[in-house]
């Protein structure tokens, strides 16, 4: 094949802008792939708001409800477990919940709207274990200075009765504490921030 | 118009192939006139072995695929369906589930080989290269896999091995939604880790394994001596005077090992499946429960060492980092070892201790990473993880150091 009356000049340009046109395409043919992994419309709807009801929930008891799949515990908090919290500062790493991992209406010392609801997501901020509820203490095999609390059985994180995270183990922070309000004075409501609140 | 006619002046059925496809070329190039050192001990069986196991995943795969139900409200009963109702299903799906810690326990001793003898070695640094990448889709492939059949650990196992991507700073929320299809591991999840299962990631190893093997017989075997077969030819024939044809030599090697192989392998499967708890494990005869975690979660023991250096770390995207630089460091190793000789038999004291530090560290990681935390297991992680990447990361320096004894012409043979 001859490359004579060849315009060297114009083919390169040819050979460029095909070659941005045709990429152009391929990365914009990815895009639906690609889309199609995000959650569906059904996944989406299944993720509404749950109602919880706290009247028969005994000082001291936990319970545990799904939404969005995930496990999110209700504790009603004795005097004594709320009175255990500022024992505990020292051996957190975050004890003023200075990480977002609540809402702004719920940054306070205990964690919470009502000192004695606290309402978390009960999945370990590590790699998402179920912790389990450990409110007896002494525990000297949980810590030697164990308050009660959660610990987590998969990788050893330990949290106080807020769900602050301790030093010294995986899992970087506090449990999350999920958008929530009160109806009323028995009815939470799990996945929609107080009226007012952003 | 007459075909040119093939090289190989084949006639009849095959004649007529070999005029239009490479056949006898393709069979004398890759295994019947290829020349491997006639002094292969048994560290080099495995290569062989891995590919008798990928053959009995895909096989059993298929068979399993025609029964299992890749939806969460069904996976788990079509499992046990197929144990208990579809003939021979268990017998299928136990040479499946062994199958898959059968292919590590070989390919780590492959890959072992490869540290014992320099395999690694210029000019076999992409054949190193593509068995890290068949590496690498095998840990996916295992991953995905142990997710199907919905149990408690597959649940588990697989909540936490998706969530080290939300370790990722500002994306790694969202990716973890992404790659879940959902807000937890769910039925979107178990189907797109099925689709990844049973097609993507198998095309892209078979492909990787063709690319090993042309890369492999295309520059040659190494040798347990670490000699170049291939500089001392027979100036009369060409071909390496200590080489011999894989065939029937290694056929009739190969065909041995298989045997002793396939005996230890259906011993296991028809005799404990299980593996005490090690091959299956107890979580996972039960069905996933999204609300309970089970006390102890495990990753299979395949993972073990690559989970125990997660867990060393205290620090979650720092040991997610860890994780995955174990996995990725191997690819390095060609251009790490500077020593002037391949194989351990000529390598000094330095490369020896360095290799059997490193042997020990890797079993320990991989026993811890299967124990339950304590502060024990923690510490010798963490020292089991600084042997691991220290074996790797000081061996420019150690392998140039390290007093080697000179290479000889001839490989050490004895007949026999």
């Amino acid at each position: 094949m001859s490359n004579q009356g060849v315009d060297p000049g114009r083919r390169r340009f040819l050979t460029l802008t095909t070659t941005v046109v045709g990429g152009a395409g391929a990365v914009a043919a990815a895009w639906p792939f690609l889309a199609s992994l995000r959650p569906s419309e059904r996944a989406k709807a299944l993720g509404a708001p749950v109602s919880i009801d706290i009247s028969k929930v005994e000082p001291g008891q936990r319970v545990t409800v799904a939404w969005r799949g995930k496990p999110v515990w209700v504790v009603r908090r004795t005097p004594e477990m709320l009175e255990s919290l500022p024992k505990v500062d020292a051996e957190l790493r975050d004890p003023n919940s200075d990480e977002a991992q609540q809402p702004d209406y719920a940054k306070n010392e205990a964690r919470s709207i009502r000192p004695d609801v606290l309402v978390m997501v009960g999945s370990c901020t590590h790699l998402g274990c179920s912790p389990t509820f450990r409110p007896d203490h002494p525990a000297p095999e949980v810590d030697p200075n164990w308050q009660g609390g959660f610990y987590c059985p998969c990788h050893g994180s330990k949290f106080d009765m807020a769900g602050r995270v301790y030093k010294g183990v995986p899992a970087p922070l506090n449990l999350l504490v999920p958008p929530h309000h009160f109806e009323g004075d028995n009815t939470i409501v799990v996945g929609v921030d107080p009226v007012g609140a952003a | 118009m007459a075909t040119v006619q093939n090289p190989y002046k084949t006639t009849g059925i095959l004649g007529w192939i070999d005029d239009r496809f490479p056949l006898t070329k393709l069979w004398k190039d890759q295994w019947g006139d290829y020349y491997a050192p006639k002094n292969f001990n048994w560290w080099y069986i495995f290569g062989i072995l891995s590919l008798v196991v990928l053959v009995n995943q895909l096989l059993t795969g298929i068979f399993l695929t025609m029964h299992y139900k890749p939806d969460a409200a069904k996976a788990w009963d079509s499992v046990e369906y197929i144990m208990r109702d579809v003939p021979w299903g268990n017998i299928i799906r136990y040479l499946h589930s062994t199958g898959a810690s059968a292919f590590f326990i070989v390919v780590y001793l492959h890959m072992y080989r490869g540290l014992l003898y320099g395999s690694y070695r210029k000019p076999r640094e992409l054949i190193w290269v593509f068995g890290c990448l068949i590496f690498l889709c095998l840990m996916a492939e295992a991953f995905c896999g142990y997710v199907l059949p919905w149990g408690q650990m597959s649940y588990w196992g697989a909540q936490v091995i998706i969530s080290l991507f939300g370790a990722i700073p500002v994306i790694g929320g969202d990716l973890v939604i992404w790659i879940q299809g959902d807000y937890i591991p769910s039925d979107a999840t178990l189907n797109r880790l099925f689709s990844l299962h049973v097609i993507a990631v198998p095309f892209v190893l078979v492909g990787l394994v063709v690319a090993h093997l042309i890369a492999l017989h295309e520059v040659g075997s190494g040798s347990p001596d670490g000699v170049e077969i291939k500089k001392l030819t027979n100036p009369e024939t060409g071909y390496p005077l200590d080489g011999i044809p894989s065939h029937p030599y290694y056929t009739v090697k190969d065909m041995l090992g298989v045997g002793v192989f396939l005996i230890i392998f259906l011993g296991v499967v028809f005799l404990a499946p299980d593996g005490g708890g090690y091959l299956l494990e107890k979580p996972n005869f039960q069905e996933a429960n999204p609300l309970v975690t089970p006390n102890h979660i495990t990753p299979a023991w395949y993972f073990g060492a690559f989970y125990a250096i997660l867990r060393a770390i205290p620090n979650k995207l720092m040991g997610v980092i860890g994780m995955f630089a174990a996995v990725l460091v191997l690819f390095t190793l060609p251009w790490l070892d500077r020593s002037p000789v391949k194989s351990i038999r000529h390598k000094g004291w330095m490369y020896k201790t360095a290799l059997a530090l490193f042997t020990i560290a890797f079993i320990l990681l991989c026993y811890f990473g299967m124990q339950p935390p304590t502060p024990e297991g923690t510490l010798i992680s963490r020292i089991g993880s600084f042997i691991y990447f220290g074996f790797f990361l000081f061996m420019p320096i150690y392998s140039k150091l390290d007093k080697t004894t000179p290479v000889p012409e001839r490989v050490t043979y004895e007949a026999h």
